[in-house]
């Protein structure tokens, strides 16, 4: 055991922090609703601060070692960004607050929406929902509403690549949609002939992830967009792999109808180790009417003497709110201090310098790991976690011996197409010494592989804890414990 | 500014690569779309870009410039220093999420501590991750119960007493099914508890939907309405305020099914609409149909105590189209501020803030409602919100009260039409006497005009 | 790998056993080799219902995945498995045997003749990797 729970360190009578009495005379309490028991921890600040001190001390992190998980772009994350988000004036407003009390959020959101437009060749945005996989929804909700509006209602197929993330087929399935799953071909290219296929009356859309799960640049993009537009369907985009393409291309330029950003992939906001994200949607012009409202817009013209005024406005067909508010405030101030710190050129250099990192690593790796589609990768690249003559040893051996090298392992075991798979997205922060590091390390593991396997088999060792026994937690099903020290 | 590659970095990569510059690596990209011009401004330096932000910041007026009465979800309440120094940790802040779980133990036995936390506190027996918001998790609710049934009931019972805007959330996400909304039409008298939902119930009904205390403040024993709920074979879920149930009767101890909620008021700042964090919690029984991620306790090769995620077959990364719910990234560093606020108060912390946000709010309720012309809407038990009937139309009073500095409570009329004189209050710990006399005074010489 | 040769299979790796005109069902060696350790088992069908041949009658999970069990043909439940909640690992070791999940009275024995025999699922098997 490495660090006690709440209830172990619990002692009755203790408290953390305290509140001033009552300044006004007291009511008297409804009897009968009162709660009696409240079983919750009794603790000193001390010991909640050494506690989760302590706990924060177990922990990987950006801060501590290079993460080169694909499809997570785990980039630095500016504190700058950190003091911009706490400043009184954004922290403290209540989202009800009356417009004219708040103008410096609505600019802020105002040119969040405009810059988002420009970067992706968007006519509208929607900085509404919370997350990339709730932008998807809001996305896949729109181009069904699009559809019924025009009387289509047999259009209720979504088309997703075989190598899309999980968050695809999970959100057209939330949506009411159905999904048909797309083969790639031979060069991981969405698969022309299975598209033309598909292209009927039935198409409402397809979720594209360009460039896709395998760091590849769709080499036929055009051509699947123009027949899933022939075919009267809409194209979706997912935006989770925009550092490859920020200042290179913008997907609204392709002709990609509605797509959603990750804020905390892109524009560097912290994971926080499973969120708060933010996942604000870019449509083209023909979905405007049905974003989720409210938008931010200038509500009342200025001029020489006085500035305009912000506000909120509903799109006239919107699918309605994915969400209460107006969305994760919070994370659109830290994404849009790194996007004023970076500007166009600056936007541009991240996807060229993301891109050199991944080939360079590509490069340094491809004589001995497999790489199933071997061409000029983007921002990432899928490589095996296996070879014919190390037999027994998986992706998943391999993930757990870089932690005894103090690394994170890539993402293991998706996209699924490729067996044993290990994506690997370096980012554009980490510098040439920690990619050569890395590289020289993959390779010295797979001389074990070959040589030593056992290492990799009992790894990692040196990390606070071994292998979990993942069997024994979803049998025992031990999802809580008792927090207060009378409840043990 | 944030990429640290030299010329001499770049050009022996360029060489390892085996091309000539960084553009030979775009080659798939359509040469005519490539490498656009973006009408965007160009980069600033930090110092630049501070000095940009703190501008619009100091544009804004918040609770820390005015006296805040305002509530309807979200509320102005006191977050102890530890709590933003433990989640500004890079430790936890910009560590990812725990799939490798030998490196992530500090991230996983908060979010098990989390859960244990939420659990005791709302009185149930298991609880996930968090969902984005309490409008998020009430519609994940809605999936649950509908596939809990698997279609075979489509009705969900849906309080009007629920959030507004929750209620919007839950329609906007159920497009594609068959469900059909009763309970919450414009017609009905708002004045009537929960008890008034029981007719609408019967053995079509998958889901019934209940907030505690609700929209207008108001606290009800719900023991009878869940007692019909389950005897036509449904379930009962309740939206929460987390800071109430430091006083009042737990909704797991009345027979709820499934407990939602909204998260803010447990230690994160109101940030202008987000990020926020939605409770979930449920029985034992419905695990498996809970979406969301789940920390659980087992031990490692070594014999140790560990923690990892479990159940996640039902996640979207291995269900893919048959997941419980397309949820990915949810609040992660939100559940934990909120696991450090919990573990600082404590029971008698917990308990001594909700008695303090009942009695200022009771104190402020009954100097307004002895002035002449307003009065109290409802005679029912409160917690720290509660709804006047106002002389004049809220947003006039309202504009009245921002002249002295003062933020009033939320303008009902906005989501009830009958309620445009009705004005939503909420008085919390932050709320020192003089503010509420100052409130009492004002409101005082709007009903002399 | 086990295929024992009296039983009929699915292409989603399901097994029927008929006896007469009862049909005795339950997922093959080679679908709990992939899914791996079993954890939780649940059978969504009661005694008495009509199914159709496939329709959803079982639902399996294992640490890394979760599937469907569908039914191979159609007919009325006679009996489900009383021990299968309980004792989920069963699956892995005695596939054929105690982890049998439901019988059904066969609505339309002919339905069987449809499915693979043994030899053309270990073909099937073997093409699946």
């Amino acid at each position: 055991m490495i660090e006690p729970q709440l209830c172990d360190l619990s002692a009755p009578g203790r408290q953390g922090v305290r509140f001033p009495q009552p300044d006004v005379p007291l009511t008297d309490l409804p009897t009968d609703l009162l709660r009696q028991e409240l079983p919750m921890p009794e603790l000193s600040e001390m010991d909640v601060v050494r506690h989760f001190t302590r706990l924060s001390q177990l922990n990987y992190s950006i801060d501590t070692g290079f993460y080169p998980l694909g499809s997570c772009t785990m980039k630095y994350n500016p504190k700058v960004n950190e003091e911009t988000a706490r400043l009184p004036g954004f922290a403290w407003a209540h989202p009800m607050q009356p417009i004219e009390t708040v103008q410096g959020s609505l600019v802020l959101m105002y040119q969040m929406q405009e810059w988002l437009k420009e970067i992706g060749g968007f006519a509208g945005v929607t900085l509404q929902p919370a997350a990339g996989a709730h932008g998807e929804l809001t996305g896949v909700l729109i181009i069904r509403a699009y559809h019924k509006e025009r009387g289509d209602e047999k259009r209720d197929k979504i088309l997703i690549p075989d190598s899309a993330h999980g968050t695809n087929p999970a959100t057209s399935a939330m949506s009411g949609m159905r999904v048909v799953e797309l083969k790639s071909d031979a060069r991981g290219n969405v698969d022309l002939q299975a598209l033309r296929a598909e292209c009927d009356n039935t198409l409402a859309g397809l979720m594209l992830t360009n460039p896709n799960t395998l760091g590849l640049f769709d080499e036929n993009v055009t051509e699947v967009v123009r027949l899933v537009h022939e075919a009267g369907g809409l194209v979706y985009g997912d935006g989770a792999n925009m550092n490859a393409l920020l200042g290179v291309i913008r997907p609204g330029d392709l002709g990609i109808d509605v797509l959603h950003y990750n804020l905390h992939k892109t524009f560097s906001t912290p994971h926080g180790g499973g969120g708060p994200g933010s996942g604000p949607v870019g449509v083209c012009a023909r979905l405007v009417d049905f974003l989720p409202g409210p938008l931010v817009d200038v509500i009342e013209e200025g001029d020489e003497e006085v500035p305009p005024l912000y506000g909120f406005i509903d799109p006239p067909k919107s699918i309605g709110r994915v969400k209460a508010f107006h969305g994760h405030f919070g994370m659109f101030v830290r994404a849009y201090t790194y996007m004023l710190m970076n500007g166009a050129d600056g936007l541009r250099k991240i996807a060229e310098y993301a891109v050199l990192n991944a080939n360079y690593l590509l490069a340094r790796l491809r004589n001995t790991y497999h790489v199933p589609y071997d061409r000029i990768c983007m921002h990432e690249f899928v490589m095996e976690g296996r070879w014919d003559d190390a037999p027994g040893v998986q992706a998943l051996d391999i993930s757990k011996r870089l932690m005894d090298y103090k690394f994170h392992p890539p993402t293991n075991y998706f996209p699924l197409i490729v067996h044993e798979a290990l994506m690997i997205e370096p980012t554009e922060t980490e510098n040439k010494e920690t990619l050569d590091a890395f590289a020289d390390v993959l390779i010295k593991i797979a001389e074990e592989a070959h040589n030593e396997p056992q290492l990799l088999k009992d790894a990692p060792h040196i990390t606070p804890v071994g292998r979990v026994d993942e069997v024994k937690a979803a049998k025992d099903l031990l999802l809580c414990c008792a927090v207060s020290a009378t409840d043990k | 500014m944030f990429i640290p590659h030299t010329d001499a970095d770049r050009e022996a990569m360029l060489r390892t690569i085996g091309v000539n510059k960084l553009e030979d690596l775009f080659q798939a990209v359509p040469a005519g779309l490539r490498f656009p011009k973006l009408d965007l401004p160009p980069a600033m330096t930090e110092m630049e870009a501070m000095g940009e932000l703190q501008g619009l910041a100091m544009a804004n007026e918040t609770s820390r410039d005015l006296a805040c009465f305002l509530g309807a979800g979200v509320y102005n309440h006191f977050v102890p220093a530890a709590v933003d120094s433990i989640i500004r940790r890079g430790e936890f802040m910009t560590a990812y999420t725990p799939y490798q779980p030998e490196l992530s133990q500090g991230t996983l036995q908060a979010i098990f501590e989390y859960q244990s936390l939420v659990a005791a506190l709302t009185g149930m027996e298991v609880c996930n991750a968090s969902h984005y918001d309490g409008a998020t998790a009430v519609a994940e609710a809605v999936n649950m119960a509908y596939a809990n049934f698997r279609g075979k009931r489509n009705k969900i019972v849906l309080s009007p007493a629920l959030h507004p805007q929750y209620r919007q959330v839950v329609r906007t996400y159920s497009p594609g099914s068959n469900i059909l909304f009763a309970g919450d039409e414009a017609e009905n008298d708002l004045q009537l508890g929960p008890q008034s939902l029981i007719p609408l119930i019967d053995q079509n009904t998958a889901l019934v939907v209940v907030q505690y205390p609700d929209f207008f403040g108001r606290v009800y024993d719900l023991t009878e309405l869940a007692r019909v709920t389950h005897e036509n074979g449904a379930l009962l879920c309740v939206s929460v305020n987390p800071i109430a149930l430091g006083l009042f009767t737990p909704p797991g101890y009345m027979g709820a099914d499934i407990i939602t909620g909204e998260g803010q008021p447990l230690g994160i700042p109101l940030s202008y609409g987000g990020p926020y964090l939605g409770l979930f919690a449920t029985r034992k029984e419905y695990v498996r149909k809970m979406a969301g991620r789940l920390a659980g306790e087992s031990i490692d090769n070594r014999g140790q105590r560990a923690y990892v995620l479990t159940l996640t077959a039902r996640e979207q990364h291995i269900r893919r189209e048959r997941a419980t719910s397309n949820i990915c990234t949810n609040q992660g560093l939100m559940a934990l501020a909120s696991a450090v606020y919990m573990s600082l108060l404590g029971e008698h912390g917990l308990r001594q803030l909700a008695q303090l946000n009942y009695h200022k709010a009771h104190y402020a309720a009954k100097q307004i409602a002895s002035l002449p012309g307003y009065a109290l809407w409802s005679k029912d038990p409160f917690f720290n919100e509660f709804v006047i009937v106002c002389p004049e139309p809220v947003s006039e009073i309202n504009d009245h009260l921002l002249d002295h500095n003062i933020l009033g409570g939320y303008d009902l009329g906005q989501d009830y039409p009958e309620m445009a004189t009705h004005m939503l209050i909420a008085v919390t710990e932050m709320n020192t006497r003089d503010e509420i006399d100052a409130l009492v005074d004002v409101l005082s010489e709007v009903s002399h005009d | 790998m086990n295929v024992p040769s009296n039983l009929k299979y699915t292409e989603s790796n399901e097994w029927i056993k008929v006896d007469g005109n009862t049909g005795s069902i339950g997922i093959t060696d080679f679908a709990q080799d992939q899914l791996s350790d079993i954890v939780f088992a649940e059978i969504i069908v009661a005694e008495g219902d009509e199914v159709k041949k496939g329709d959803t009658i079982a639902t399996v999970e294992s640490v890394k995945a979760a599937a469907d069990i569908y039914s191979p043909a159609s007919g009325k439940v006679l009996s489900i498995s009383e021990t299968l909640g309980s004792t989920p690992e069963v699956i892995n070791s005695d596939p054929y045997g105690a982890a049998w999940m439901i019988k059904i009275e066969l609505s339309d024995p002919a339905e069987v003749n449809g499915l693979m025999d043994a030899g053309a699922y270990e073909t099937f098997c073997a093409s699946q990797h």
